[in-house]
């Protein structure tokens, strides 16, 4: 048994994104960090490790920056590290096609990931992995405990918040819970930068990422907002609901 | 080009969503063909404007949502070069599964999709936009009032099809029922409130707002994060949901630049806040510098004379 949990390196979201020559300019992000529904990922694959579900397996599939995710992962408490190598931008069925290898090679059979992550936002990667695993899928969980090989998670479903439970194999993909997240200490922190990291690239995992039928075009910035019309007291509210009606037209 | 479109449902009939949907795909050309998972809402979708072909996919495992279970039921009769859903949780979660049962790719959060297939999106919640060029076969997914609606008078031919298909998630309890609002990510407007507002109660004076509006009510994270009593499917911003409404009322909200990813393409935005210098002014078309306490009554109070008459 064991649990891999899967972890983007995105752009923290504090950072602010410039675009040069048609692309987003990676460079001028300072910091990055684990995408943060990953975050709420790692804590319950501790969480399980801690309850007796065996080993957390932290896989990641990206450019070389993105071993510090893993080192992270280390610091809390992930046994295993694996990285993915892809200095390029990939599809959707070609990141489910590394992770899903991956996930063989770690032989687990529960996955957790965040619902989505908050570059592309696309949350296309747990459901699609575990389509093409095979596994069942339980999405937006927020908290996911075993007994036997049986989980119960409680997930956001389309009728509020509910208790389901669900057998292994799985995927869980987490939404922001109650978890508190833990802080590396130091002790953790240091052990984690002796921890080896076991490196694929797409070729030692069979997986063909030469052509995509997906390419990026181009990537721009928002357009720039006009300078809006500013009042001062509530006394303006009136004008301004008025203005709400008769220039934009949206009451 | 041959078009296969995933139905949406809320409360047991046709999402509006499913309208843009075709609306969309009309704009493409070609056949198409509407899936309605569950069976719900099939007639309704058979009379929307080209609509070719209604499939009612009838059985068991729709009872309750089980990804799987209903990616495999559907997989086999989604055929065609392009494949479209709404956006939403579930038809996230469904097209990716239903993608990777074909080993195609998707493309997820569309808001504007051309012939010879350019799609536009958005990443880093609004902070870019991302235009990419597909070849299908391929799988997409569309922000709802993204797309023009298709009209009514359509007459496609409905056949079901009964499927029996082994469930794996089990629903046990409900532990709290949905919110009866509007989901921010769906409404037209949207309310939101912020740290600002004091305590999570006063969210009840968003609340009348928002049903004068018809608005759904949100919140930034700050506010998520200091209380509990509201939930993070409220959130706006990067690590909740990105909102295009055509007005955005932000109310004691600063304007972190989490915050302003999320809703900065919002077609108009009203900021409330007494401090002038707060960010969000610098998003907002009209920006009221007053407290929330002062501002909040006599918007009410003008919104209900205006919406009476």
């Amino acid at each position: 048994m064991g649990v891999a949990v899967l972890l983007k390196q995105v752009p923290d979201t504090t950072a602010k994104i410039s675009i040069s020559g048609g692309r987003v300019d990676e460079a001028s992000i300072t910091k990055w960090s684990i995408s943060p529904y990953d975050e709420y990922a790692l804590e319950n694959a501790i969480k399980l490790k801690e309850s007796g579900f065996g080993d957390v397996v932290a896989i990641t599939c990206g450019p070389s920056r993105s071993a510090k995710c893993l080192t992270e992962a280390a610091a809390v408490g992930a046994d295993r590290l694996i990285h993915i190598i892809s200095e390029s931008p990939l599809d959707s069925i070609q990141v489910q096609s590394l992770l899903s290898a991956a996930v063989k090679e770690s032989g687990c059979e529960v996955v957790m990931c965040g619902k989505q992550a908050a570059d592309t936002n696309s949350g296309s990667t747990g459901p699609g992995l575990a389509a093409s695993l095979g596994f069942s899928c339980v999405g937006g969980a927020t908290e996911v405990s075993m007994d036997g090989g049986v989980a119960s998670a409680t997930r956001l479903g389309p009728s509020g918040m509910e208790e389901v439970e669900v057998g292994v194999p799985c995927v869980f993909t987490f939404d922001k819970g109650d978890s508190e997240l833990r802080r590396p200490n130091v002790r953790g922190i240091m052990m984690a930068k002796k921890k080896p990291i076991d490196i694929f690239a797409p070729d030692d995992l069979g997986v063909d990422v030469s052509n995509s039928m997906v390419s990026i075009k181009s990537h721009s910035s928002p357009p720039e907002k006009q300078p809006g019309q500013k009042f001062v007291g509530s006394d303006s509210i009136p004008q301004v609901v008025s203005k709400l009606r008769e220039e934009a037209n949206v009451i | 080009m041959n078009i296969t479109v995933i139905s949406e449902s809320s409360n047991g009939s046709l999402h509006p969503v499913t309208a843009q949907l075709v609306g969309a795909a009309s704009s493409l050309g070609g056949s198409i063909t509407v899936i309605c998972p569950g069976g719900i809402g099939s007639s309704d979708a058979a009379h929307i404007s080209g609509v070719t072909k209604v499939i009612s996919v009838e059985g068991d495992c729709f009872e309750n949502y089980d990804c799987s279970a209903w990616s495999e039921s559907l997989s086999p009769l989604a055929e065609g070069d392009l494949l479209l859903s709404s956006s939403s949780t579930i038809g996230r979660e469904l097209i990716s599964s239903i993608a990777a049962s074909k080993g195609i790719p998707v493309v997820q959060d569309v808001t504007s999709l051309t012939g010879g297939l350019l799609a536009t999106r958005s990443i880093y919640s609004g902070k870019a936009i991302e235009e990419v060029s597909i070849s299908p076969p391929c799988a997409i997914s569309l922000r709802a009032n993204s797309f023009e609606s298709a009209g009514e008078g359509g007459r496609g031919e409905v056949s079901t099809v009964n499927v029996s298909q082994d469930v794996a998630v089990a629903v046990k309890q409900a532990l709290a029922k949905a919110s009866e609002r509007l989901d921010v990510s769906e409404a037209d407007i949207v309310i939101s409130g912020g740290r600002g507002m004091g305590e999570p109660a006063n969210f009840s004076h968003l609340n009348e707002v928002a049903d004068l509006l018809g608005a759904a009510v949100g919140a930034s994270r700050a506010a998520v994060d200091t209380w509990e009593e509201i939930p993070h499917s409220m959130q706006v911003g990067q690590t909740g949901k990105t909102v295009t409404p055509n007005l955005y009322i932000a109310v004691g909200i600063s304007g972190a630049i989490q915050h302003l990813a999320g809703m900065r393409s919002s077609k108009f935005i009203l900021a409330i806040n007494k401090d002038p210098e707060a960010p969000i002014f610098g998003v907002a078309d009209y920006g009221v510098v007053s407290t929330w306490e002062e501002a909040l009554p006599v918007l009410k109070e003008q919104l209900a004379e205006m919406l009476s008459n």
